[in-house]
């Protein structure tokens, strides 16, 4: 039977792939065989069924849909920025299968209706496997803790203030030793405020020259030291949010040899570039934490290497050109990144010498599900079919055309990567096809 | 040769040459000053706007004087008195001036860059006035204008700029224009107002105040903000006087023939003394009026003006 992009059908064969899983790429290609939006067979060389539709696929390169444990889709209250709908529509479009979704929308996300609210959001969407992270405190305004149990009752899979960290240390101590009961972890966007105090980019060697306040990296380090301190001494699972400097890597890599119950994850931006990027006071290099110096930079691709960090996670954070459009000093913190997530890492990482291919597929997938604590991230027989079809050689303009996102926010602007998510597939269904984005629906 | 650029945004980007010739076209301008008519027709029925987004008393006069007497049409808006205070933001305040067809803009903005983001919008000449703690070129250039008017040639001679210079957009112009012209450069202040980093704009950064002025030809004393705050990073006028005040009891470790400039408006008592500011070493006044020829000489120059067409002493 003939394949049709248009007409997904319920069964079918996936072949010709390089199948990618445990951190390593298939020698010779194998196939899927998806059947009601499971995985009926994986395996390598050409299946033995015959007579079901065959998307041939020579070639390219078959992973498990990737896992985003930090996305912000600003629904509700900011829909001008993102909603659940068009967030869900650019996770698809980068591949992205499952996504956490940070609670600093308006109202905040503190309580298991405003959970519940984000999910039914998510499966109307019905792109990606909508994961909501609820607050830690009653409003985000880090006093009272909130509901968290019955938050994770209603699907809460992690618990931050993210974009208000949690100043007062001891409700901290609180939340990761409560926690532990819901065996979910607590996100930590670490950073002092006292020290950071009203900065807008990394303070450094540009921030002097450019006459713009710092955010020097003691205000990240001293925060990511108190919580992996409190979850020392709590036992709770602490997972470190967007980790961007050397001595924040350093300072996990110790408390992991330790055995303290700390995963962290790092973003693309971070891994990529630094702190010139800001000399033109554009703020699409204007984000929380900042882009850093270059040994930074390279710390962060190290500890991803080496394990320190977990996962890479997108910060996704839209906004509009409007607020963009803004001074420097003035513009919100935050850029767009899960269209661009699996090419920045094939760009700068892969060809950088930093991983191979086996071990970025894996920061996208497993890694970040075991942060979790999820089955996802995984091709097995019996499970989902969530997945997608990578040319990890394709190059790509990075234009605002090109973003499925309803914002345009990217620090990649104009940039040419290389690495390309062609298909996602969710529950062994087309989300997204980056040859012809009008097939899905 | 003439100023080919759209903008002055800062000394960072200028070349030596470039300054010069601003320099030499503003000491003709200068000399215009003395005659009974001090207005030369060059800017007749051109309009520049005077966007100041921040409060500014000398700057914003200066630039006034320099456009009326020029001749050229003057429209002033302040963040007191346009829609910046119902939320506009920049870029509509920017598409706004360009649709009613200026022929340059003056801008003077809290944000670092701002001037940057106009210059890219705007069609017309952009000078910057200073932007947040970034630059504030013509400050700069009037600064190296006194300086040249009793050193000369600045190869080799030694500059010390006192004061807050994380926070300074004067600092950095000067920094930048001084480095241009061979200039030695000293920054002196406490390390929480100079950041080491700074040495990497080719300074010499030096904590002690006696050391920092000792060999020094000139003293550039900037003005400490007194409405920083707890960010300030000293701990009161009282002690930064004591610290690094420029009193009679420095002056007198000074070199005879050296010389002290303060960009204004002064405190006095805290980093200058009353009697230095108001004793022989002082050329704080010629700042001011150098300030104006400056600013005529780059308006001329950004509006077109051939420089040729000026024969020295006959600007008018």
């Amino acid at each position: 039977m003939e394949w049709s992009w248009q007409r997904i059908p319920g069964e079918y064969l996936v072949t010709g792939v390089r199948l990618i899983g445990g951190g390593k790429v298939s020698a010779r290609p194998g196939f899927l065989h998806v059947k009601k939006g499971r995985l009926e067979a994986i395996g390598e060389g050409r299946p033995t069924l015959a007579g079901l539709p065959e998307l041939a696929a020579d070639g390219l390169f078959c992973a498990p849909g990737f896992v985003d444990t930090h996305v912000h889709f600003r629904e509700p209250g900011q829909e001008e920025k993102e909603t659940v709908a068009t967030g869900s529509r650019a996770a698809a479009a980068g591949g992205f299968t499952a996504v956490v979704t940070m609670p600093n929308t308006d109202p905040a996300i503190d309580n298991a209706g405003m959970v519940r609210y984000v999910s039914d959001r998510g499966r109307e969407a019905g792109l990606c496997r909508v994961l909501p992270a609820g607050a830690i405190s009653v409003g985000r305004q880090g006093e009272t803790m909130a509901e968290l149990g019955a938050m994770v009752e209603a699907g809460a899979v992690a618990f931050t203030d993210d974009g208000s960290p949690v100043q007062n240390g001891r409700l901290m101590a609180s939340a990761l030793q409560y926690a532990r009961l819901l065996g979910v972890p607590i996100m930590s966007h670490a950073e002092d405020l006292t020290i950071v105090a009203g900065g807008c980019m990394h303070g450094g060697y540009w921030s002097m020259r450019l006459g713009l306040s710092g955010m020097p990296r003691a205000g990240e380090d001293a925060a990511v030291f108190r919580d992996i301190e409190l979850a020392r001494a709590t036992g709770g699972h602490l997972h470190v949010a967007h980790v961007s400097t050397r001595g924040a890597v350093e300072i996990i890599r110790r408390a992991k040899a330790d055995g303290v119950r700390v995963t962290a994850e790092a973003t693309p931006h971070h891994f990529s570039l630094d702190h010139g990027r800001c000399r033109d006071y554009s703020p699409l290099f204007k984000m929380n934490p900042p882009l850093r110096e270059s040994e930074d930079v390279a710390a962060v691709a190290d500890g991803l290497a080496d394990g320190t960090l977990d996962c890479i996670a997108t910060d996704h954070a839209p906004h509009t050109d409007t607020e963009k459009e803004l001074q420097f000093d003035q513009a919100p913190f935050g850029v767009i990144g899960l269209e661009t997530a699996f090419a920045v890492g094939v760009t700068y990482l892969v060809r950088g010498g930093k991983l191979d291919l086996g071990r970025l597929v894996q920061c996208l997938t497993e890694r970040p599900a075991a942060v979790l604590g999820l089955p996802l991230g995984k091709l097995e027989e019996g499970g989902d079919a969530d997945f997608v079809l990578l040319d990890p050689e394709r190059e790509w303009v990075v234009t605002r055309e090109a973003l499925r996102s309803r914002s345009r926010n990217s620090s990649f602007l104009g940039e040419t990567l290389k690495g390309r998510v062609l298909a996602t597939f969710l529950r062994g269904r087309l989300t997204w096809h980056a040859d012809d984005p009008s097939v899905v629906r | 040769m003439s100023l080919k650029r759209k903008d002055v945004l800062g000394l960072e980007d200028m070349a030596a040459e470039e300054i010069l010739l601003v320099l030499d076209i503003a000491s003709q301008f200068r000399a215009v000053f003395d005659r009974p008519v001090r207005s030369v027709p060059i800017m007749r029925g051109r309009t520049v706007v005077n966007f100041f987004h921040e409060p500014s008393t000398r700057t914003r006069i200066s630039f006034e004087l320099a456009e009326k007497r020029l001749s050229a049409d003057i429209v002033n808006f302040s963040v007191a008195t346009s829609s910046f205070t119902k939320g506009e933001t920049l870029r509509d305040t920017a598409e706004n001036l360009q649709a009613m067809k200026i022929d340059m803009l003056v801008v003077r903005h809290k944000s670092s860059g701002s001037a940057q983001y106009l210059a890219r919008v705007l069609k017309c000449p952009v000078i910057n006035a200073g932007d947040g703690c970034h630059e504030h070129p013509t400050q700069g250039l009037l600064d190296i204008m006194t300086m040249r008017q009793r050193l000369g040639d600045l190869r080799g001679k030694r500059v010390t700029i006192i004061g807050d210079i994380a926070h300074s957009r004067v600092a950095r112009s000067n920094i930048w224009g001084l480095g241009k012209l061979g200039a030695e450069v000293t920054v002196c202040g406490p390390p929480t107002m100079v950041p080491a980093s700074v040495a990497r704009l080719g300074v010499k950064v030096e904590y002690d105040l006696k050391r920092a002025v000792a060999k020094a030809d000139v003293l550039n004393i900037l003005r400490i903000q007194l409405e920083r705050g707890a960010g300030s990073g000293f701990p009161g006028n009282r002690e930064y006087h004591r610290m690094y005040g420029v009193t009679e009891d420095v002056v007198r470790t000074l070199k005879p023939e050296a010389f002290i400039m303060h960009p204004g408006p002064m405190n006095r008592n805290v980093e200058i003394a009353s009697e230095v500011a108001d004793g022989p070493r002082q050329v704080i006044l010629d700042q001011v009026a150098n300030g104006v020829a400056v600013r005529m000489a780059l308006i001329y120059l950004l509006s077109g003006g051939d420089p040729g067409a000026l024969a020295p002493g006959e600007a008018a």
